[in-house]
């Protein structure tokens, strides 16, 4: 036990400052391959070095040193992309207050948490870590590679966008209007509050750019002719704010119902807000042909509904609908045993209005990549992406395939055959008397994660 | 006359919009004689059957064999060339028609307040028109237990099958287990922390529990005294919940033993092999950590239902272990069956199933852990659990592996009606798909 702690303090000093992810090189051979955005290759070769596919094709030869894997009868695909998980927050919900846009997950990353070994088991190489669905405008998120056994800041993925969490109907309305008797307690109130703190954020940028230049000339002014400005405080709110409208972070909406969904792409073409993935979206189905035509996302469960009221009119053949109509859909666990097997969730895209199995696949890769800004660097097979792949023992998309190891950035994190049963970095303290989670019969759900943590802070 | 009968319409469909929230909204089914012809019939029991013939005469399977002649004219035919039939499927573990919405408590009607609840049935609460009823049975799953939950003895869970309008006409066993959560001995995060007085409490709650099967036991043997010869007797006066006990005391009715974790199922075997508790007939449900203690189970000879989709209980176990729990229970020899645990997603049974079979135990078995193992275990494998002639014609066309998301369940019977294929999430799909689409 001291031992860990002193390994964890001399990891944490080094990660200060240097932030050096490690990249291994991999020549995989002779299997299937699911590029995802080019097709499928029979046969093929992919060859990653430093982290990076080099080349796609036959007959590929390994530089000196790098290790070769036999691929023959197996598929190889991009790491699955998770645009939706709570896997290893510390916290989740700020829920003191219906906008908390400075709050970021950022600060809220555990990386020892063995949910992370599980994904990779799963094939899953990023998440976007959200925070919860309490506030209307809740906190940022973090995009994360998993790579496991590193520090907070080594699981960052570097290079991608900055988003936010926004959360509409029943969970801010519970929270606030129900829970601590403030406005939103309705969906009227969940738009007014989104439209005057964009409407502050707006003056307030105003008023600090005139207080800064103000502030500019007075201290320019040798003579003293200029009297001093009064201050107009920094804010952090109103700067992410304004960060949204200017287009620097991707907007992640938790939302259910249709009509609360047309509400917000109103709002957004008032501010002229573009880019932003509706999460849940469990009636997006009924206004498809809408969020078509804003461009917006859509990143959904494949067949969760009816454990509250606001997903009773929805349907699993949702995602199909989405796709069919042109929209950017993908589909996503918010759940630590769903993140497991998100490539069955994706399976049933087929089953629920027999979505093709191509486009399946993109659901839980390339899709997932573009909401979250990183379709440039992972999410396909394809030469000059980043090096998260997954071999598995048989078509992804068929119930008895298993993941047989996992690479993120050319470094193999997870190997069925090396596999030991405790996997845990750290040891929990809480495991000496939480024995075990157990479920035990019935279980049943009646809210999504993004509410993790809330009602213990109401009932405090 | 007519102006009021149409009135009459008018009034009714407003109601019916007023009460969609209930509605089950479906097409008419097919029923009386139906031959389903050249499938590949996996009978279960009797092995699988190359271009097959499986003939249904009202609610009964009346042949299952490779005679094509005896399909007469009469005779409604199906021609399921390439698709394969099984029966259809059981998932021995669900709220399914107790909760609607479990976020909105009036629609939760699986927990009753009290410890000791003997006398609920899940059977009254049961709603045949939950919407989530068509949505689970054409999924292909024919039949439920439908269970209570909450306190010690939460009440009697009920034997479902997922056709009708009431539950009288599709309870195959209004009491089909008691269900009973085993009080924990171990120290929890939400419970007490220091083993002892886990421990103390772990006691307190059996002693209570030996104390109502006491009093079970003396009112049945008072009961049965008074009915056998009431003359000169004093009728005993009557009791709900030591009534609702007595079938269970005399092992008609299953204790159904809601328990996870290796130190509590090793209490309740321990518990189960006293003498007094001999006449009792336990099945296992949940049984997280059976794996741990799989050799014991099947000494006691305690069947489990178990579920494979949930995350390891704890941290330090390895990844696969809630795929491996039903191979690694059936190797030792324990009866399994395949459960979900869910409301609205029973739909998802399959797929539990497909785990299981994927990480130990095989297709076969894990096809018997949701058709036959089920129906032996809860005593009705005479009606049940496979397809053979004189059993209820309950059964589904696959177009390919069942458990495979990939395949489509195309057809499903329950006692022998045809029933139409949609759901809400179906109607949702057809209005929705080519939402802007105008009649041509």
């Amino acid at each position: 036990m001291k031992n860990t702690i002193t390994t964890l303090l001399i990891l944490a000093v080094f990660s200060i400052g240097t932030i050096a992810q490690e990249k291994g090189s991999v020549l995989i051979q002779n299997a299937t391959l699911m590029t995802i955005t080019d097709g499928i290759i029979e046969n093929g070769d992919v060859l990653i070095v430093d982290g990076v596919i080099t080349a796609i094709g036959t007959d590929l030869s390994a530089p000196s040193g790098v290790s070769v894997v036999d691929g023959t009868g197996k598929y190889v695909m991009p790491g699955i992309i998770d645009a939706h998980s709570h896997l290893n927050t510390v916290s989740t919900n700020e829920a003191r207050n219906p906008v908390t846009a400075e709050v970021t997950m950022e600060e809220s990353i555990n990386p020892n948490s063995v949910s992370i070994y599980r994904a990779l088991a799963g094939g899953v190489t990023s998440i976007h870590l959200m925070h919860g669905s309490a506030n209307v405008i809740g906190g940022q998120g973090e995009t994360l590679k998993l790579r496991y056994g590193v520090t907070q800041d080594e699981m960052r993925f570097d290079g991608a966008k900055r988003t936010i969490k926004f959360a509409l109907g029943e969970n801010p309305t519970r929270v606030h209007g129900q829970g601590n008797g403030i406005q939103p307690r309705t969906r009227m109130g969940v738009e007014q509050i989104i439209r005057s703190h964009f409407d502050e954020a707006i003056d307030y940028r105003i008023k600090r750019e005139a207080y800064l230049a103000a502030k500019e000339a007075y201290e320019g002014d040798k003579r003293g002719r200029t009297a001093p400005p009064v201050p107009v405080a920094k804010n952090l709110r109103y700067d992410v704010l304004n960060d949204i409208i200017d287009g620097e972070i991707l907007v992640h909406c938790h939302s259910y119902r249709a009509d609360e969904i047309l509400m917000l792409m109103r709002v957004f073409n008032d501010y002229g807000i573009r880019n932003y993935t509706f999460q849940h979206a469990n009636e997006a189905f009924k206004v498809a042909p809408e969020i078509a035509k804003n461009g917006a996302y859509t990143s959904v469960f494949a067949d969760w509904w009816a454990y509250k009221f606001e997903v009773y009119y929805s349907t699993a053949y949702n995602a199909t609908i989405l796709n069919e109509n042109g929209v950017t859909n993908s589909i996503n666990s918010d759940s630590n045993e769903l993140i497991r097997h998100l490539n069955h969730e994706a399976a049933k895209t087929v089953r629920y209005g027999e979505t093709s199995e191509a486009d399946a696949l993109k659901m839980i890769t390339i899709n997932p990549a573009k909401q979250l800004g990183i379709d440039e660097m992972v999410g396909s097979l394809e030469i000059g992406k980043q090096g998260d792949v997954a071999i598995w023992s048989g078509h992804p998309l068929s119930i008895y395939s298993k993941v047989e190891h996992t690479y993120v950035d050319g470094k193999k994190y997870f190997d069925l055959y090396m596999d030991p049963v405790d996997m845990r970095i750290a040891v929990d303290s809480e495991d000496s008397y939480t024995e075990a989670g157990f479920n035990t019969f019935i279980q049943g759900r009646e809210e999504d994660s993004c509410m993790s943590d809330v009602f213990e802070l109401i009932q405090q | 006359m007519m102006k009021s009968k149409k009135w009459n319409i008018v009034l009714a469909l407003l109601l019916m919009g007023t009460f969609t929230v209930q509605a089950q909204i479906t097409g008419k089914p097919n029923f009386g004689k139906i031959a389903i012809i050249d499938a590949t019939i996996h009978t279960v029991t009797e092995g699988t059957i190359q271009n097959g013939v499986i003939t249904l005469n009202g609610e009964k399977i009346e042949y299952v064999g490779t005679d094509h002649s005896i399909v007469t004219n009469d005779y409604t035919i199906i021609d399921a060339t390439g698709k394969h039939i099984f029966p259809g499927f059981m998932d021995s573990g669900t709220s399914l028609g107790l909760v609607e919405v479990n976020a909105v408590p009036v629609t939760v009607d699986n927990r009753e307040v009290g410890n000791m609840n003997p006398n609920m049935l899940a059977f009254t609460a049961f709603n045949p028109h939950s919407a989530s009823i068509p949505v689970t049975r054409v999924s292909g799953v024919t039949h439920v237990i439908t269970a209570p939950q909450g306190g010690l003895v939460s009440g009697q869970a009920a034997l479902m099958d997922l056709w009708g309008y009431s539950p009288d006409s599709m309870a195959i066993d209004a009491t089909a287990g008691m269900v009973l959560n085993w009080p924990s001995a171990q120290s929890r995060g939400w419970g007490p922390r220091n083993p002892e007085q886990a421990e103390k409490r772990y006691k307190e709650a059996v002693r209570n529990l030996d104390k109502w099967l006491d009093n079970a036991r003396f009112y049945e043997q008072m009961m049965n005294e008074y009915e056998a010869d009431p003359m000169g007797k004093t009728k005993p006066e009557k009791n709900q919940q030591l009534q609702a006990m007595r079938a269970l005391v005399q092992g008609e009715t299953p204790l159904i033993i809601a328990v996870s974790g290796e130190k509590d199922i090793l209490n309740a075997i321990e518990w189960s092999s006293h003498e007094d508790n001999s006449s009792l007939n336990i099945i296992f449900a949940g049984v997280e950590e059976g794996w741990r203690v799989a050799e014991k189970i099947a000494e006691a000879g305690i069947p489990c239902l178990v579920s494979t989709l949930y995350t390891p209980v704890r941290s330090y176990d390895h990844i696969h272990r809630p795929y491996e729990n039903p191979a690694a229970l059936m190797k030792a020899g324990v009866k399994v069956a395949i459960m979900t645990g869910e409301v609205e997603n029973v739909r998802n049974l399959p797929f539990n199933a497909g785990y299981a079979a994927a990480y130990g135990m095989g297709i076969e078995e894990a096809i018997k852990a949701v058709t036959i193992n089920p129906a032996e275990i809860f005593g009705i494998s005479d009606r049940l659990g496979s397809l053979e002639i004189g059993k209820q014609a309950n059964l589904f066309i696959s177009s390919g592996d069942p458990f495979e998301p990939l395949s489509q369940i195309e057809q499903v019977f329950i006692k022998g009606y045809q029933i139409p294929m949609d759901s809400r999430h179906t109607q949702l799909f057809e209005e929705f798909l080519d939402r802007d689409a105008t009649q041509e």
